[in-house]
């Protein structure tokens, strides 16, 4: 490999030729701080605020300061990253970009994990220097998932390239020219009207407060506060590798045991539920679809239905794939039904008072509890009434001032407590599928052996194998992200693949990296493989685990025995099952 | 958002138009310049129907179309008037005094720059450079160029278009 | 198309050609052998073309006819003159007779008493050209042509832009032959280099040197661009090159491709100018009907072709990276260098963008030979540079100079002086990127450096003159809010400074400013400087730092003694009656909109100054100049 000798800060780095400033920058240690810079999305040299100082080989200084983010390194140079003249340039951006925000840290969800917030304490900013400007932008909040408050953005357009370049879905870009530049959608309707998947992938994006999900909290203190209703909670199987990050602890850390003790907490009666049962209950039935499909000649490949998201997405972009996707409702939309059709005749509540939340780790699972195909019961009421993303949880247990990191392990509640490791590994990229595979597989052939299927984890973008399961090969394919679904379809359009089943998860890694999940920042997602980390936290888990495969859970068997007889059965299906709509791809 | 609420009449015609443009220049490398200037010579401005149908003809996403739309100051997201008045702000005019003549012009139709007489007669745009520079300042009224204009002479050249239209201005 | 062939059509159409570029008496002898006694070449270019010329070349044409000599007489329209004000423009050779602003009328005088009878009509000749004792001079003649020196120009105004026979008479594709025939690639770019060219779009890059980096780099698709976007507002030198004489462009972008080994070619033009347009295309038609363009060019193997892409309206789209981003369809904003077009340009492949009047001079140097061209002009500056000479001038028009010439010979000799009997206060170059030249510099010699040196810049060759009744706040105002419409937005030092620092003059000018104003100004200006994206952010403060470095005193009188010396900031100017010199006409009262003139018929009136909204409609009004302002 080419490499090339510079020093920063006087310190000499020896760095592959191609590598920008900032990457040589970290290799000897030192950082620069960023702002429209990310790590794998984003990458336009816009905001100005990684500025550093050079001289070129010939000790001659270069002009003006250069982005180190977009600066290729070149042979000799030295750069400096904190001169006098570089601190100063730093903190006038910073401060002409408070002149025109939006400066409300007191009540901001962004506060203390906010990027310009950091900056500028850090460059000591005055917020007043230059003459501040009104809020002149109207605050987007009419989709039941996402807020933009343009008040507060930057215009580092991250989250536009995510929408555009990672997720290929581009219902948001910049519009206009010079100072009037803001991010929106086509002729400035909400992103409400347009067909936007809902996955936050722009929201997790975005450094500032300018996006955001629409926060349920309220509704769901009011729940928990009205002597009437029976709240359920049910965290999805992601959660508990990411929400200790919103009290600090490391990036990975299980805190399984920790959720149900907080959730317990924040009221009177509150109950804490595994939603990793109902990843579980959906293996239960998508296994048995995909065996039906393929011995009756059903619509294949067979594509994995409990990611909202990617659902949306098949419906607006790519209608004529709704024969394939499982018409297994996601895990959320179950334990909605399971709870308000099953366990409600069980124990006699009235659906009508139970008050279910579910904590997700996504954006599209707030959109995807308002679709009517989910209501299993006749009355007023949805299966899930708020889907609360792990950022609006660990919110809920700030306010309730709940000693989270310290809380000793508790178990969930009775009777949805257990999952299996296939349940568990869900909320990583290839969990679906290979929780799948492995009940599959025991289905078809009861001497089936294999429990790891590491072929479809990763870390390539898509993964393709095949595997003979009782004689009969089984070609699956998993991916995340929809740019990379999008190249999947078109494949399969072409014909180019005969895939039996295929996973797809809207976020780069699944839902580990949802767009509900805690915000990590710049300085974090440039240089530390976050995704990873999370993953590993769940097979970990799955690694020791009490039973590995779906099929395996006392839970599953229970509500079957009970009341759903078995997979693929009438009532299973009345409950379990769903139907998808043609959505367009045009503006509302 | 200066977005114009009259519903969209375009024609049958004007489709088949627009889609010959886009099938003609559907493999050109960079084709969304060169067919949004044709579909704004087609309709006269480029409503979201007509960038929805360039979007979809050329395979990118409204988003897309639609950030490029608003940056080029060429392209108009509202009808323009029958006859478009544009005032050159270049340097060489408005050191002559052009930014008196829009003010002429301005109170004379009672509408600002970039703003239609409700009546769709008239609009008043500025614009940056003719390259008519010798002749500062100067005034467009559709291809018409008026140089080395005083803000007397201007009222007399918008009655001669006012009269024209039957003198409802 | 063989060099023999090429010879041909030139030893055919030379005389015809040459009778408009010789003295009278040696035009008079080739024109015999033309086929027509007399040659009347009319501007078909932007300006005249608004002024009128088409009309007149109908009334000329019909004119002919009915005194039965159009076949006698060839009428030739032209591209630009550079002396669009004096528009419709229309000159008579051999003689070179430069009547100006032609009418309809006029045309049927001097069809019938000129060309017809010979006698010239001097009451329409242009007065310049006319002296007092009744001899007459060729336009060549006069101050305003004899002081320049015409090499981008050379055929503006000279040959029919929409003929390639006449652009062929001139020389024209000999030094595509040449080059392709007798030089490699290296020769071409060594001799651009040894040239001293300089971009002229206004950054000033050695032309031969942007030539070499793209030779150099690697892969098989490369590309050439012309950079006709002209976002100057006030220069027009690019549009003249292209109305008058398209076919030089095509020339050197083609030698521009053999020189790096490109074989496709765009030319962005500014969709402002429709007349350009049309003429290159009709240039890049007849271009390939010669074979001038497409397959084995001269029979060498050599390919290439090209094609026109329209701007849209966006100032930014001149930067060269923007530039690239728009043809390829997008938001032209422009991408963080390196890497350069050179190395990664339009498509992602390496790309040689060169302005129009660069390219203009390219097949003169490679026809005449580096020795030639560096021969004219200051060290470090070679060759001429066009102006587009604008503002408080008497002969507005574009003018073509040796480098080094000084601001005062532009001013006095060929610009004819200031009108009206005013000042000389400043004349601003580079527009939005550049600044101002205050009198007290007016005799530096004019080349990249040396403007550079005071602050301003040579820019693409906007000269606009300001005089004593400019407000030098008020012009850098002008420019802030030019380049506040034209940020692209992409960067926060850009997309956020211009607005401040406009938000800080409109403070000024409306004499709400305060001292340290002035220090955030100069903050901010140079943070956009040092940290914006691309050449506008980091220019955009020029206006305002060069009229603050040396009218610091205009800023200080609208800060602290809230009062515009030119008179021209609204907010800070009072409209008063002249007791002495009012007679008591009434025309202002009864003109005024508010109401805010009182006075009884031939009294002195006054004005009241808590109602007058400062129109400016009363002083207009007045015949006896007894309105004045404070
Ligand atoms: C904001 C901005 C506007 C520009 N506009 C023009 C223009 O209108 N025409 C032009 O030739 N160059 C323009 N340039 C300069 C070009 O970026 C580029 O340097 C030039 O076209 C290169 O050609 P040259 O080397 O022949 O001058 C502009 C630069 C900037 C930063
Ligand atoms: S986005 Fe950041 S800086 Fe802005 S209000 Fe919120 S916390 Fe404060
Ligand atoms: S941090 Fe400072 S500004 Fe913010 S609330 Fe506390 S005291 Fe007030
Ligand atoms: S939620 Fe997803 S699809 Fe919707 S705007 Fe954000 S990134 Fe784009
Ligand atoms: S909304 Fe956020 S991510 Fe998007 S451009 Fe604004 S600040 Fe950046
Ligand atoms: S991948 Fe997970 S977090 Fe992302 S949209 Fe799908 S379900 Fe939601
Ligand atoms: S300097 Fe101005 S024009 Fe250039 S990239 Fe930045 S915002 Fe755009
Ligand atoms: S300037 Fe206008 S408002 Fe003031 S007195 Fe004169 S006419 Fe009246
Ligand atoms: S127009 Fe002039 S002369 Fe007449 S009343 Fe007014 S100030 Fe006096
Ligand atoms: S310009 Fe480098 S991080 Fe924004
Ligand atoms: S400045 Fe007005 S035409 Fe050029
Ligand atoms: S356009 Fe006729 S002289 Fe310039």
């Amino acid at each position: 490999m080419e490499t090339v000798n510079l020093k920063i800060n006087n310190i000499p780095v020896e760095v592959p030729k191609g590598y920008t400033i900032l990457q040589a920058a970290k290799a000897a240690n030192i950082e620069i701080p960023t702002l429209c810079y990310l790590k794998d999305i984003n990458c336009i040299g816009a905001c100005r605020v990684c500025m550093v100082e050079a001289k070129d080989k010939n000790d001659r200084p270069m002009r003006g300061l250069l982005a180190a983010c977009v600066y290729p390194v070149e042979e000799g140079m030295q750069v400096f990253t904190n001169t006098p003249a570089v601190i100063k340039s730093r903190k006038t951006t910073i401060e002409l970009l408070l002149s025109t925000h939006q400066k409300k840290c007191l009540s901001c969800v962004r506060s203390n994990n906010c990027e310009l917030q950091k900056l500028a304490l850090e460059y000591g900013c005055d917020e007043d220097r230059f003459t501040s400007e009104d809020a002149i932008y109207e605050i987007d909040e009419q989709s039941p998932y996402i807020v933009r408050n343009n008040n507060k953005c930057v215009n580092c357009m991250r989250c536009v390239a995510a929408c555009k370049n990672v997720q290929t879905v581009s219902v948001i870009g910049a519009i206009r020219r010079g100072y009037q530049v803001h991010v929106g959608s086509p002729f400035d309707k909400s992103l409400n009207d347009s067909p936007c998947v809902g996955c936050g992938q722009c929201i997790v994006s975005c450094p500032v407060g300018a996006l955001t999900e629409k926060s349920d909290e309220d509704r769901v203190w009011d729940a928990i506060n009205d002597p009437e209703k029976v709240v359920m909670f049910f965290t999805a199987p992601s959660i508990k590798a990411t929400l200790g990050e919103s009290f600090d602890l490391p990036i990975g850390t299980n805190v399984e045991g920790k959720m149900p003790a907080a959730i317990r907490r924040l009221g009177e009666g509150v109950k804490a539920y595994n939603m990793d049962f109902t990843a579980d209950l959906t293996i239960m039935e998508e296994a048995n679809e995909l065996i039906q499909r393929i011995t009756t000649g059903g619509t294949l490949p067979m594509f994995t239905s409990c990611c909202p998201g990617w659902v949306k997405f098949v419906e607006h972009y790519y209608p004529d794939f709704i024969p394939n996707l499982s018409t297994c409702k996601s895990p959320q939309a179950m334990f909605g039904a399971v709870l308000k059709g099953y366990y409600a005749q069980k124990t006699g509540i009235d659906p009508n008072k139970m008050f279910v939340v579910s904590v997700i780790p996504c954006t599209a699972k707030k959109f995807e509890c308002t679709r009517p195909q989910l209501r299993s019961g006749d009355g007023d009421y949805d299966d899930v009434d708020v889907a609360l993303t792990t950022r609006e949880l660990a919110r809920m247990i700030k306010r309730a001032h709940i000693d989270f990191a310290d809380l000793q392990d508790e178990d969930y509640d009775l009777p949805f407590d257990k999952a299996s490791g296939g349940g568990v590994i869900f909320g990583a990229t290839g969990g679906v599928l290979e929780a799948a595979l492995r009940t599959a597989a025991r289905t078809l052939d009861g001497d089936f052996k294999k429990i790891d299927f590491e072929e479809v984890r990763g870390p390539e973008a898509i993964r393709e194998v095949t595997y003979e399961v009782a004689g009969i090969p089984v070609k699956v394919a998993v991916t995340s992200g929809l740019g990379n679904a999008r190249k999947i379809l078109e494949k399969i359009k072409k014909g180019e693949a005969d895939y039996q089943m295929v996973e797809i998860m809207a976020c780069p890694g699944g839902c580990i990296n949802g767009g509900g999940q805690p915000l990590q920042s710049d300085s974090v997602r440039n240089y530390v493989d976050y995704k990873a980390l999370r993953s590993k936290a769940l097979y970990d888990q799955d690694k020791t685990s009490a039973f590995r495969c779906s099929d395996e859970s006392p839970v599953c068997k229970m509500v079957y025995d009970e009341f759903f007889e078995a997979p693929g059965k009438e009532k299973a299906h009345k409950y379990l099952h769903t139907s998808y709509v043609e959505r367009g791809n045009k503006m509302n | 958002m200066a977005e114009n609420s009259l519903s969209f009449k375009g024609t049958k015609a004007q489709e088949e138009e627009l889609m010959a443009v886009i099938a003609k220049n559907k493999d050109l490398p960079g084709a969304l310049l060169p067919v949004l200037h044709e579909a704004q010579e087609i309709y006269g401005y480029l409503p979201i129907e007509v960038q929805q149908m360039v979007a979809d003809g050329l395979g990118i996403s409204l988003s897309e179309v639609f950030g490029v739309a608003t940056f080029y100051s060429r392209f108009s997201l509202n009808p323009k008037g029958k006859h478009q008045i544009s005032i050159c702000l270049g340097t060489a005019c408005y050191v002559k005094g052009s930014d008196k003549i829009l003010e002429k012009v301005e109170e004379k139709l009672g509408i600002k720059s970039g703003e239609c007489t409700p009546d769709g007669l008239f609009s008043i745009d500025s614009c940056r450079c003719v390259g008519a520079c010798g002749l500062a300042p100067v005034m467009m009224i559709g291809e018409e160029v008026y140089g080395k204009l005083t803000p007397k002479e201007v009222g007399a050249i918008l009655d001669k278009y006012i009269n024209e239209e039957g003198g409802k201005q | 198309m063989t060099i023999e062939e090429l010879n041909k059509i030139k030893k055919e159409y030379e005389e015809l050609v040459m009778v408009r570029k010789v003295v009278k008496e040696q035009g008079e002898e080739m024109a015999k052998h033309t086929g027509y006694r007399k040659q009347v070449l009319v501007c078909g270019g932007t300006g005249c073309t608004s002024s009128g010329s088409k009309k007149v070349i109908a009334a000329l044409e019909k004119a002919l006819k009915d005194n039965g000599i159009e076949d006698e007489i060839l009428v030739v329209r032209t591209g630009c003159f550079g002396l669009c004000s004096l528009g419709p423009i229309m000159i008579v050779y051999p003689e070179g007779c430069f009547y100006s602003q032609a009418t309809p009328e006029g045309v049927e005088r001097i069809v019938k008493e000129h060309l017809k009878e010979g006698n010239v009509v001097k009451e329409l000749l242009y007065k310049e050209t006319v002296h007092e004792d009744g001899s007459i001079i060729s336009l060549s003649e006069t101050n305003f042509y004899k002081k320049q020196m015409r090499i981008a120009l050379r055929n503006c105004g000279v040959i029919d832009p929409e003929n390639i026979k006449e652009y062929i008479a001139l020389d024209g594709y000999q030094a595509l032959y040449k080059a392709l025939t007798s030089m490699t690639p290296d020769q071409v770019i060594q001799e651009v280099l040894d040239s001293g060219l300089r971009g002229r779009g206004g950054g000033g890059f050695p032309t031969g040197l942007k030539w070499k980096f793209a030779k150099g780099s690697e892969g098989p698709i490369k590309y050439v661009a012309c950079n006709a976007d002209e976002g100057d507002p006030g220069a027009f030198m690019d549009r003249s090159i292209l109305e008058g004489d398209p076919q030089c462009i095509i020339e050197a972008m083609a030698i521009a491709a053999y020189a790096i080994g490109a074989s496709r070619g765009f030319v962005y033009v500014r969709a402002e100018y429709p007349i350009a347009v049309q003429r290159l295309q009709i240039a890049i038609e007849q271009a390939k009907e010669f074979g001038f363009l497409g397959e084995n060019i001269f029979g060498t193997g050599f390919n290439f072709d090209m094609e026109i892409r329209l701007g849209a309206g966006a100032f930014v789209c001149g930067e060269e990276t923007a530039l690239m981003t728009s043809i390829e369809g997008n938001r032209g904003e422009p991408r963080p260098r390196p890497p350069f077009p050179a190395v990664k340009g339009l498509f992602g492949k390496p790309t040689v963008l060169n302005n129009v009047e660069t390219y203009a001079n390219i097949a003169q140097i490679i026809y005449k030979g580096a020795d030639w061209y560096s021969s004219i002009g200051t060290e470090k500056s070679r060759g001429t540079k066009v102006f587009a000479l604008g503002g408080k001038i008497t002969n507005v028009g574009l003018v073509e100079i040796p480098m080094g010439t000084t601001l005062r010979e532009i001013i006095e000799e060929i610009g004819g002086g200031i009108p009206n009997g005013k000042k000389f206060k400043a004349a601003q170059t580079g527009g939005p990127s550049g600044g101002c030249i205050p009198a007290e510099h007016i005799d530096t010699p004019i080349d990249y450096d040396g403007l550079i040196a005071i602050g301003s810049m040579m820019g693409s060759g906007g000269m606009i003159i300001l005089d004593e009744d400019t407000c030098m706040v008020d012009i850098a105002k002008f420019y802030l809010e030019f380049t506040v419409d034209e940020s692209c937005g992409k960067c926060t030092p850009c997309r956020v400074g211009t607005r401040k620092l406009l938000q800080y003059l409109d403070k000024i000018t409306k004499g709400q400013g305060e001292m340290e104003d002035l220090e955030k100004i100069d903050e901010l200006a140079k943070h956009m400087q040092k940290s914006s994206l691309c050449a506008l952010g980091q220019t955009a403060p020029n206006p305002i730092l060069s009229t603050m470095k040396f009218f610091k005193d205009e800023y200080v009188a609208h800060i602290q003694d809230k009062t515009c010396p030119a008179g021209v900031c609204k907010s800070l100017i009072r409209y008063e009656i002249i007791a002495d010199k009012c007679k008591g006409c009434t025309l202002c009262a009864r003109n005024c909109p508010v109401k805010a003139i009182t006075g009884t018929v031939k009294q002195p009136h006054v004005i009241d100054s808590t109602k007058c909204i400062k129109c400016g409609v009363c002083m207009s009004n007045c015949k006896f100049g007894a309105i004045i302002t404070k």
